[in-house]
């Protein structure tokens, strides 16, 4: 805590308050039908991403998975470019090809979001392999989660990595359920983390409602990365509030789990614990914490005014990006 | 300059050229240093550990660690077998193929997978795949089926410097198959251009991969009959040179198709699908396919033989295409 500057940390509230604020206008504008298909919302899992993220440069890559707007936001994407690809406009990230589960900007290393489960895992290790064979320093880092550290593509990366001293993060984010299956119901050891042991790697459990924890988890993975000391596990411990993804109306909470056991876990709500910090610390005031929150909140606002007058694409860019040495269609 | 090269030398040659040219360039697959199937000898007292890896059994890992890594500015060339590439589809499919279109054209991919087919020679169901059509049927993949040392070189050497995911479908019964290869940029053969090993005026055949030699032995059988067969070897599936193949069949007017996948949904089926939409009217007989029957590979010779085009089907096709 006291290796973090005030800048970093004041910056990750304001990240976490844009991520929150971000989710909560798509939970609204979702419901309303202003953009159809599933959108997975990462209230909650907020100081996983920005903690993570924190610890990183420009240069270094991240790869994500289905519940990943977060990520992009965390690492200094765009909110507007991001919001304008939810709701499938020219000027998305992905020209309105990729959607709420494939936000990516190659300019600031993040390699696109997956809705595979686990997908990602393999493509974040060949771009650590790549500053391995280049003599690079950069880093690359993958979020996944508690369902997709059951996935061979997990394991094999994982082995991968660690043979070849990859400088890889392996970001587990342990929100507790697959869909509805919690993870003491699929995964076989007590702590994802302690998996890390079987590849020879550190396996770190962190609280990840804390991202002042997790920023300093990362920022010791990140360094034994470009020391080229190999990948690390870091499990971060966290929690869904919302269901699995909007639109999944039949899935009733009540089903797998219990409002007290929600409750419990929004009483360390990452802001709160954020914000609890800066102010007892003397580093923000309680109104400097609003007005982030405020200000995040209006650049939400701008962001969905953005993306609701961005035009959607013509009937021809159909055919547009299939190539990069173009042929012709069949 | 040109050499004569049996066709693994010939894909030897193209990555150690690429190699030399590029140190993007690099190389992984399983038991490639001591290259158990012959077309990467040498590539490690070369190019060195750091270029040439030796790859754990876990195809879905590095088929996508090859990806991750030509996102950030390498060229992988990955060496496979055929039949392992469904241990890593998800990666192939869900990743290789689709990145690019789905994130709005900003990943470039510039990926090599080779795949050898092994089949023909006794390795049953599980050894002997020649998947091509499965992935001319998924969007994102150019394919590449050379039937030559010139094209297996030439092909290979293109793909490698193209930035879209490319599958070249090395066909193991050509493994040694004599032939003359050039040398460096002279060595380059294109994307889309079919090679016409033998011209005639009767009857086209449109050959694949390994069907290449059985049909240029069904021709000069034919020959002896006075019937004259155009032989032409589409090289890439994708893209696939259709205006070869519908000049051609607009002089003969009959189209065999000789093709070692399975027959439905094939590469056939797509070429005989485009002659009979553009090139109808030129068509004097039905299309004939000749292609691997609908069934698994057996192990037993006797009945393995029977599954795959052979030059007497090819023959016995080209006649039904000439019967009044």
């Amino acid at each position: 805590m006291e290796n973090v500057s005030k800048e970093k940390l004041v910056q990750m509230l304001e990240r976490m308050w844009l991520i929150r604020h971000f989710e909560v206008r798509v939970m609204e504008v979702h419901s309303a039908g202003e953009f159809t298909g599933a959108a997975h919302p990462y209230i909650g899992e907020e100081a996983v991403a920005v903690g993570a993220c924190a610890a990183l440069e420009d240069t270094d890559y991240i790869a994500g998975n289905h519940r990943s707007h977060g990520h992009p936001l965390a690492k200094g994407g765009s909110v507007k470019r991001a919001m304008a690809e939810l709701y499938g406009r020219v000027d998305g990230y992905c020209k309105g090809k990729g959607g709420s589960m494939h936000l990516a900007d190659f300019s600031i290393g993040i390699l696109g979001e997956s809705g595979i489960v686990a997908s990602s895992v393999p493509v974040a290790t060949g771009a650590a392999l790549a500053a391995k064979i280049q003599g690079e320093d950069f880093v690359s880092m993958v979020f996944f989660g508690d369902g997709a550290s059951n996935q061979g593509a997990c394991h094999e990366s994982m082995n991968l990595a660690a043979l070849w001293s990859l400088p890889v993060i392996f970001l587990c984010e342990n929100n507790q359920f697959a869909v509805t299956t919690s993870y003491h119901d699929s995964v076989s050891v007590e702590h994802i983390s302690d998996r890390a042991a079987a590849y020879n790697m550190p396996g770190i459990l962190v609280d990840g409602q804390d991202a002042v924890a997790m920023y300093e988890a990362t920022r010791e993975a990140v360094a034994r990365g470009r020391a080229g000391e190999g990948p690390t596990l870091i499990e971060a411990l966290t929690y869904r509030y919302e269901e699995h993804s909007l639109g999944l109306g039949r899935v009733r909470r009540g089903e797998y789990r219990t409002q007290g056991q929600i409750d419990e876990w929004r009483e360390r709500d990452p802001i709160d614990v954020l914000e609890h910090t800066l102010t007892t610390q003397g580093i923000l005031t309680r109104e400097e914490c609003d007005a982030i929150s405020k200000a995040k909140a209006d650049e939400v606002d701008e962001a969905v005014e953005f993306a609701r007058n961005s035009p959607y694409p013509e009937p021809e860019e159909l055919y547009d990006d299939m190539w990069a040495d173009p042929i012709p269609l069949p | 300059m040109a050499s004569t090269a049996i066709y693994v030398e010939a894909i030897n040659q193209a990555i150690m050229e690429e190699m030399d040219r590029d140190q993007s360039v690099f190389i992984m697959g399983e038991d490639i240093r001591r290259s158990v199937y012959g077309a990467t000898a040498g590539l490690l007292d070369k190019y060195g550990e750091n270029r040439v890896l030796d790859t754990p059994l876990s195809e879905n890992g590095f088929f996508g660690a090859a990806i991750g890594a030509s996102l950030v500015g390498m060229r992988p060339i990955v060496e496979t077998l055929t039949s392992f590439m469904w241990v890593a589809m998800d990666q192939l499919v869900s990743q290789a193929a689709k990145m690019r279109y789905m994130f709005g054209g900003q990943a470039t991919l510039p990926v090599v997978y080779r795949a050898t087919m092994f089949y023909g020679g006794g390795s049953a169901a599980h050894h002997s795949d020649r998947s091509y059509p499965m992935f001319m049927n998924m969007p994102g993949f150019k394919i590449l089926v050379p039937a030559t040392p010139r094209d297996a070189k030439g092909l290979l050497k293109t793909a490698i410097r193209d930035n879209d995911p490319c599958i070249v479908f090395e066909d193991g019964t050509l493994g040694g198959a004599t032939g003359e290869v050039q040398e460096g940029d002279a060595a380059l053969v294109p994307f889309g251009v079919a090679d016409v090993p033998r011209s005639g005026s009767d009857v086209t055949v449109v050959a694949i991969a390994g069907a290449v030699p059985m049909a240029l032995r069904a021709a000069e059988e034919l020959e002896e009959d006075g019937v004259s067969v155009e032989v032409i070897d589409p090289r890439t599936l994708v893209p696939l040179d259709k205006s070869t193949i519908l000049e051609s069949v607009a002089k003969t007017g009959r189209l065999v198709i000789a093709d070692p996948a399975h027959k439905v949904c094939s590469a056939a089926s797509e070429i005989a699908s485009i002659v009979s939409q553009e090139g109808f009217w030129d068509l004097q007989a039905p299309i004939m396919k000749v292609a691997a029957e609908q069934v698994h590979i057996p192990y037993t010779p006797v009945l393995e033989r029977l599954v795959y085009p052979s030059s007497e089907k090819i023959v016995d096709a080209v006649r039904v295409t000439l019967e009044d």
